[in-house]
């Protein structure tokens, strides 16, 4: 005969808390404390990059206190989008363990399909906008055909296709060099002037922290219902909170000046929705599956070639759009778009937000968090009015203590048995 | 358990049947004119030495290699399977060796891979307790479905590895070594499971350097030798069968070790008398 009370005892246990060497921390309090027995692991997160963004913008606001100011603020949020795109598209290829080193030359010759087509060909704006990205799509998809088919190491392929598509773009130009965008056109106004309203910037700043609300809300709901262990309300309140609190400051300073670019909306926009299908959906879970084993995918059934020519191709895409919003940022087509630091500017952007190098780890968020650390530090040495040579030189060594921490974090996680 | 193989069990219907089969690496041929049959409710022991083409046939089987030349037929069909998804879609699921899981992803994003619940939305919650109930059927010690499985040691990867070939419900199971990295409890478990799949009516294969084991759960000892068909046994065939067949000669280390010892023995007894 079994003693109904231990019968219900057992009944009760949570499905994930049956395991007692386990230790489970709860509340508020708890999420804290395992948050700093994460770190100590090594698994850093974003915390690196958020410390060393702390650090840059200390330095820069002492040494010159325009730095702050709304209005260079939102000059640095209009210059942080149109790279971060093309970071944005980094992650995607660095996720699967490739990389693409041509994305600048796409996005100069994006920019010179756009003015070509638009301003020489008369071709209705959106129109030529959705044949530039197209055309990104095409490359990619020809890099892809070269990985999956012939077996070209991505690193040679779109080397190769940084010489090929400059060639492109200084083709297509011609004698004259560059195309002048027309000013007061929508494309220039997007990316040199259009913001948010200001209710409206507010409204925005909020929606994240509402959907965290209600996602954690519902998750709460179903884990309960299924007998699992759930974070407790208050965490999740704590957590909408705080971020939104946060958001709206930032937005609160910004409309001091102009306010919220439309572009750097769109830039956020497309973050969360890559990491929305990174984190939430087959395709992302396939894609970091990849990058972390090929053949165990391939093996269970994914289609490795599809996932990598996913990835390639919105890279290319990406790029291609990040060359349009330059374009409208600088007004121009020219000869000299997406060249210089364009292409390693992006790939160090993703590096430094967190993305690893060699696959299967990263996050959309680290585009854009990596591409404000980089901007920053090139608004900032511009402002002390420093050369372009000590700019790459301070860049260059962001991105190597970047790559450091991470090498550093990756050992300690492994002696902490995490991946 | 094993009283079970004195008397032959009826066989269910022919899973899986393959004829001549081959496979070659370039000069190298890894598996010559391979014939095998499996039965609905069966457990086929593939053994044989290092180098015997055992994880060879069972990659092919698994769509991993194509077969140079022969035909498979499954379920009354000859298939071809051009790629691992063909074979799971047929309904051959497989545990390798090397266990092919990501380690950079968590046991419940493992247990799915490849067959996530929702695709556009992914249900984290329902596919956690699928995992849950599919590790509580094995008795795993897992502390947490929410951990990377580069935290877990050999016999708990072993274990999500088994839980995932079982996710898909499938008629043939291929199990490459399944219990070379498990711990006494833990290979007693998956001989339970091994039988409990059974007993189920699915066919399975399985290779096992470990005699005790294959004897434990087979039906039947298939015996490769470089790489061809060397003999068909049943579970209460003598050892010495056995490693003759394995080795290829009645004449090998292990017999020659036994006999060995056993002049010892006698040496001893006789000095005692």
């Amino acid at each position: 005969m079994t003693d109904p009370a231990k019968t219900n005892a057992t009944a009760t246990i949570m499905l994930d808390r049956s395991d007692v060497r386990v230790k489970h921390e709860t509340g508020v309090g708890g999420a804290v404390r395992a948050f700093v027995d994460r770190v100590r692991s090594g698994d850093l997160g974003s915390l690196p990059v958020v410390v060393g963004l702390i650090i840059i913008w200390t330095v820069f606001a002492s040494l010159n206190p325009i730095f702050l100011s709304s209005n260079n603020l939102v000059n640095l949020l209009f210059d942080c989008s149109t790279v971060g795109v093309i970071a944005l598209g980094i992650v995607c290829v660095l996720m699967v363990g490739e990389i693409d080193l041509s994305v600048g030359s796409i996005s100069g010759f994006a920019s010179a399909v756009v003015g070509t087509l638009w301003v020489n060909q008369g071709w209705p704006v959106v129109l030529a906008i959705l044949a530039a990205v197209a055309v990104g799509g095409l490359i990619g998809s020809i890099y892809a055909l070269l990985f999956n088919r012939l077996g070209m190491p991505s690193f040679v392929s779109t080397l190769s296709g940084l010489l090929a598509v400059l060639g492109m773009q200084l083709y297509i130009l011609g004698s004259t060099g560059s195309i002048n965008l027309p000013y007061g056109s929508a494309m220039v106004n997007f990316g040199q002037m259009l913001v948010m309203p200001r209710p409206l910037a507010h409204i925005v700043a909020a929606l994240p922290g509402i959907i965290i609300l209600l996602t954690g809300i519902r998750t709460i709901a179903h884990r309960k219902g299924a007998n699992l262990s759930a974070p407790s309300l208050g965490s999740v309140v704590v957590r909408a909170a705080a971020i939104t609190i946060v958001l709206e400051l930032i937005v609160l300073y910004l409309n001091q000046d102009r306010g919220v670019p439309w572009m750097f909306g769109l830039f956020v926009g497309l973050v969360m929705l890559m990491n929305y299908a990174l984190t939430r959906t087959q395709w992302g879970r396939s894609m970091t599956a990849v990058g972390g084993n090929r053949e165990a995918a391939r093996r269970a059934g994914i289609n490795v070639k599809g996932i990598y020519t996913s990835a390639f191709v919105l890279c290319s895409m990406l790029a291609a759009l990040g060359g349009v919003l330059a374009a409208s940022r600088l007004a121009s087509a020219s000869q000299q778009a997406g060249t210089g630091d364009v292409n390693l500017n992006a790939i160090a952007a993703a590096v430094i937000g967190g993305t690893s190098l060699f696959g299967g780890r990263g996050n959309a968020y680290s585009a854009l968090l990596g591409i404000i650390v980089i901007q920053s530090i090139a608004n900032g040495l511009t402002l002390l009015d420093l050369s372009s040579s000590l700019r790459y030189m301070i860049t260059g060594a962001v991105l190597a203590i970047a790559v450091i921490v991470d090498s550093l974090a990756r050992r300690s996680r492994v002696s902490h048995g995490r991946a | 358990m094993t009283d079970m193989s004195n008397h032959p069990r009826p066989a269910g219907e022919l899973v899986l049947s393959l004829r001549g089969i081959s496979k070659s690496f370039g000069a190298v041929s890894a598996l010559t004119d391979i014939d095998l049959d499996v039965h609905a409710g069966e457990v086929v022991a593939l053994v044989g030495d290092n180098g015997a083409g055992k994880s060879t046939l069972v990659k092919t089987l698994a769509g991993v290699h194509q077969p140079t030349s022969g035909t498979i037929t499954f379920c009354g069909e000859t298939v071809t399977m051009t790629d691992p998804s063909a074979a799971l879609n047929l309904g051959i699921a497989t545990v390798f060796q090397d266990l092919a899981l990501c380690e950079n992803l968590d046991v419940v994003a493992n247990i799915f891979l490849g067959r996530e619940l929702k695709p556009l939305q992914l249900d984290e919650t329902a596919m956690e307790v699928r995992s849950w109930k599919l590790l509580n059927e094995l008795s795993a010690r897992i502390p947490s479905v929410r951990i990377p499985i580069a935290s877990l040691s050999g016999g708990q990867r072993q274990t999500v590895a088994i839980a995932r070939s079982l996710l898909l419900e499938p008629k043939l199971i291929l199990l490459d070594e399944p219990t070379a990295a498990l711990g006494v409890a833990q290979t007693a478990e998956v001989l339970n499971l091994i039988e409990r799949v059974r007993d189920r009516g699915l066919g399975v294969i399985m290779i096992s350097h470990n005699m005790e084991d294959v004897r434990a759960v087979a039906d039947r000892i298939v015996v490769l030798r470089l790489g061809r068909n060397n003999g068909v046994f049943t579970p209460d065939a003598s050892n010495q069968e056995l490693v003759g067949a394995i080795t290829g000669a009645a004449d090998n280390s292990v017999s020659r070790r036994a006999g060995r010892r056993q002049t010892q023995h006698d040496i001893t007894e006789g000095g005692q008398a």
